[in-house]
């Protein structure tokens, strides 16, 4: 049987048909991304990594929300400039508490990854408020609700640590117990403030320069 | 001609076709003008006028899932049960079924639409909605294949046609990959979070994300390509036998490629290599395609010039052939640490976008109005300007984004003496308005392109030019 008799098979059979492409798209995800999933050195935390506290998890769920990732990517190559540009390269262990990821994939603003401690808090109220004040040519979006709205507006800061709990993120009872009361009189500016302070600080290789 | 297996009074069911012909062309200009505004937003950062609804965070995801998911989708479902039952000489398989496919559909990018604007958006690139519309999406799949295969196993001609291969693919895999990367635990009905976390989340992102691409732009409009070219040109595909070695070389190999978007990330080696080496081995299985579908429309060279739906195909192949190398040749690390994160992947994206998506879905819209509502096109003058607007559109666009992309990559990466970065990041940012005020008139070009093609075929659709029968011409 040539190799075109087998094909006319494939074609007169949907049932087949169906098979071979589900079949035959799969591989590729199966012995490329399936072992990765599994890999435990990709979801071994690094010794400074632990999970974000309430306001800082509100602050990336507020980074999520405004679509920060758009334009900044959370991710240092392992290359001399970008080192020299932004701090020690990213590691994955840094990142087994990101649920989602948020390395992006544009810079039309600079990498976040090592962005914290690098300004004062008073610096980001500043900039997030009006970027145009501290960077005359920015093009960032102004974000002047974050500052008067209060944080967890929808009010489900414990659901969201219960269920990063679920997901094996190290959280105590009395956290998940203690996270609203964490956030009560604070702003979303306050929260994404701590977020961006948090960010870059569980590398191992200690603090950036 | 009366086939004695045709039951009588049997007809092709075309309303749902009609209806998503006529919405994807409505995604398709509300989905580009939210692309041209944001363009201007990174012009004139105020446009958001402080509001949150409008600013870019928001408005940047609403115009990728507008075009993919509106005009992209509902163009391909209503090509595909058109397609579909002539290729396999039967009405098409439960009408209710793919009425209601169609119109929910609209509806899944309608809602999805305005909570992605009020801020519900789970950040994974092209997997922006939450999970109530991620199972909803879901259910319409299943039930889109229902009508699919279904029309398929009651076919009347013994094979199967390649066209249904690739929107079989396109049903498939978009399913596989939209079940896998959606998984994710509900903390309410609007927030979830992922079951995968940090680089792990990452590589199944992009297995997903590169993917969507791969069977949705790429192996859905190729469906399209391998119906509506032959019919154009007409005459049969080329190469049988191409098209059955690229349909399985592109299934299988193009899975692989995902994680060339990131490289040099905090992913294993491994995985970074064999998604290099596979996004370059799928350039054969690309051009194999390209070779095909060129070799085909050779042969009716004089239609190309006269015909403005045989024009866009045309072009829409040489863009494929141009963004398809190009892919290729960005997966490629020593070129990807330039590329990556700028400007140049996003002249990329729409190189693909603007002139294969976009130009294909057009030349067809040119081609299947007119018979859907058996007429003739209001204005083929008309056609042709748009035409070479949407040419001028997708060069304008490109260019730019290569000049600016090519600059940031390299600034970004230039040390002086000491080893400290030669420019700052802002100053590289500053020079970057110019090559943006290109590219938003470029996108505005391509848009009023669009809204031409909307006009044109409404008034086809409304007009009274009845289509005449001609006698076939003669072939020297």
């Amino acid at each position: 049987m040539s190799a075109a008799d087998i094909h006319h098979r494939l074609e007169k059979n949907a049932g087949l048909l169906i098979f071979g492409i589900l079949f035959v798209s799969a591989i590729g995800g199966l012995v490329q991304v399936l072992p990765s999933v599994l890999q435990e050195s990709l979801s071994t935390p690094t010794a400074n990594a632990r999970p974000y506290t309430a306001l800082e998890l509100e602050g990336r769920d507020l980074y999520i929300r405004e679509g920060c990732s758009t334009c900044h990517s959370q991710q240092i190559r392992p290359l001399l400039a970008e080192v020299a540009r932004y701090g020690a390269h990213s590691e994955a262990g840094e990142f087994v508490y990101d649920r989602p990821f948020l390395w992006g994939s544009k810079r039309t603003g600079p990498d976040l990854h090592r962005v914290g401690g690098r300004y004062s808090d008073a610096w980001h109220r500043v900039h997030l408020i009006n970027p145009r004040t501290v960077v005359p040519n920015s093009i960032m979006p102004a974000y002047p609700w974050l500052d008067t709205r209060p944080a967890d507006g929808r009010g489900d800061i414990e659901a969201r640590l219960r269920t990063l709990q679920k997901l094996g993120h190290p959280y105590s009872d009395a956290d998940v117990a203690g996270a609203a009361a964490a956030l009560e009189g604070r702003t979303e500016m306050d929260a994404l403030i701590a977020y961006l302070q948090v960010l870059g600080t569980f590398s191992d290789k200690g603090a950036s320069e | 001609m009366q086939d004695a297996n045709i039951p009588a009074g049997e007809s092709y069911f075309d309303g749902a076709v009609l209806f998503l012909v006529m919405a994807a062309i409505g995604w398709s200009v509300a989905g580009m003008a939210a692309g041209v505004y944001v363009a201007a937003e990174l012009i004139w950062p105020g446009l958001d006028f402080g509001q949150a609804w409008l600013s870019f965070g928001r408005l940047r995801p609403l115009h990728t899932n507008g075009v993919i998911f509106g005009f992209g989708v509902s163009a391909l479902m209503g090509t595909a049960f058109y397609s579909v039952q002539r290729t396999c000489h039967v009405r098409l398989f439960a009408p209710g079924l793919a009425w209601f496919c169609a119109v929910a559909w609209q509806l899944i990018v309608i809602v999805g639409g305005l909570s992605l604007l009020a801020g519900f958006n789970t950040s994974k690139e092209y997997a922006e909605l939450e999970w109530p519309i991620d199972v909803a999406i879901a259910a319409i799949w299943v039930c889109f294949a229902i009508v699919f295969f279904g029309t398929i196993a009651r076919r009347r001609v013994q094979l199967i046609y390649v066209s249904n291969w690739f929107f079989g693919g396109l049903i498939i895999v978009i399913a596989m990959l939209h079940i896998v990367n959606s998984l994710a635990l509900p903390v309410s009905m609007t927030r979830s979070y992922s079951i995968y976390a940090g680089a792990q989340d990452a590589i199944v992102q992009w297995w997903y994300g590169h993917n969507a691409v791969g069977f949705l732009l790429t192996g859905g409009f190729l469906g399209m390509l391998y119906y509506f070219l032959p019919k154009q040109a007409d005459r049969p595909i080329w190469s049988y036998k191409l098209s059955i070695v690229a349909f399985w070389a592109f299934t299988y190999s193009y899975i692989w490629a995902g994680p060339h978007h990131l490289h040099y990330n905090s992913i294993p080696e491994w995985v970074q290599t064999l998604g290099m080496l596979m996004s370059i081995i799928l350039l054969a299985p690309s051009w194999a395609t390209m070779i095909n579908a060129i070799m085909t429309v050779s042969g009716a060279a004089e239609k190309v010039r006269s015909d403005p739906a045989m024009k866009f195909i045309v072009l829409a192949l040489a863009f494929y052939g141009l963004a398809t190398f190009e892919g290729s040749m960005l997966a490629i690390k020593s070129v990807n640490v330039i590329s990556h994160f700028t400007d140049w992947t996003v002249g990329h994206v729409h190189s693909g976008a603007l002139g294969w998506n976009a130009m294909i879905t057009f030349g067809t819209f040119y081609y299947l109005v007119p018979r859907l509502v058996g007429r003739e096109l209001y204005s083929v003058r008309l056609a042709n300007l748009h035409f070479w607007m949407a040419l001028a559109g997708t060069m304008l666009y490109i260019l730019p984004m290569w000049a600016s992309g090519i600059s940031q990559g390299v600034l970004w990466l230039t040390l002086d003496d000491l080893g400290e970065p030669m420019f700052s990041f802002k100053d590289i940012m500053a020079s970057m308005p110019p090559y943006y005020l290109i590219r938003f008139v470029a996108g505005a070009i391509f848009l009023a392109g669009g809204v031409l093609l909307a006009w044109n075929l409404i008034m086809t659709i409304r007009g009274h030019k009845i289509v005449v029968a001609r006698p076939p011409e003669v072939r020297a």
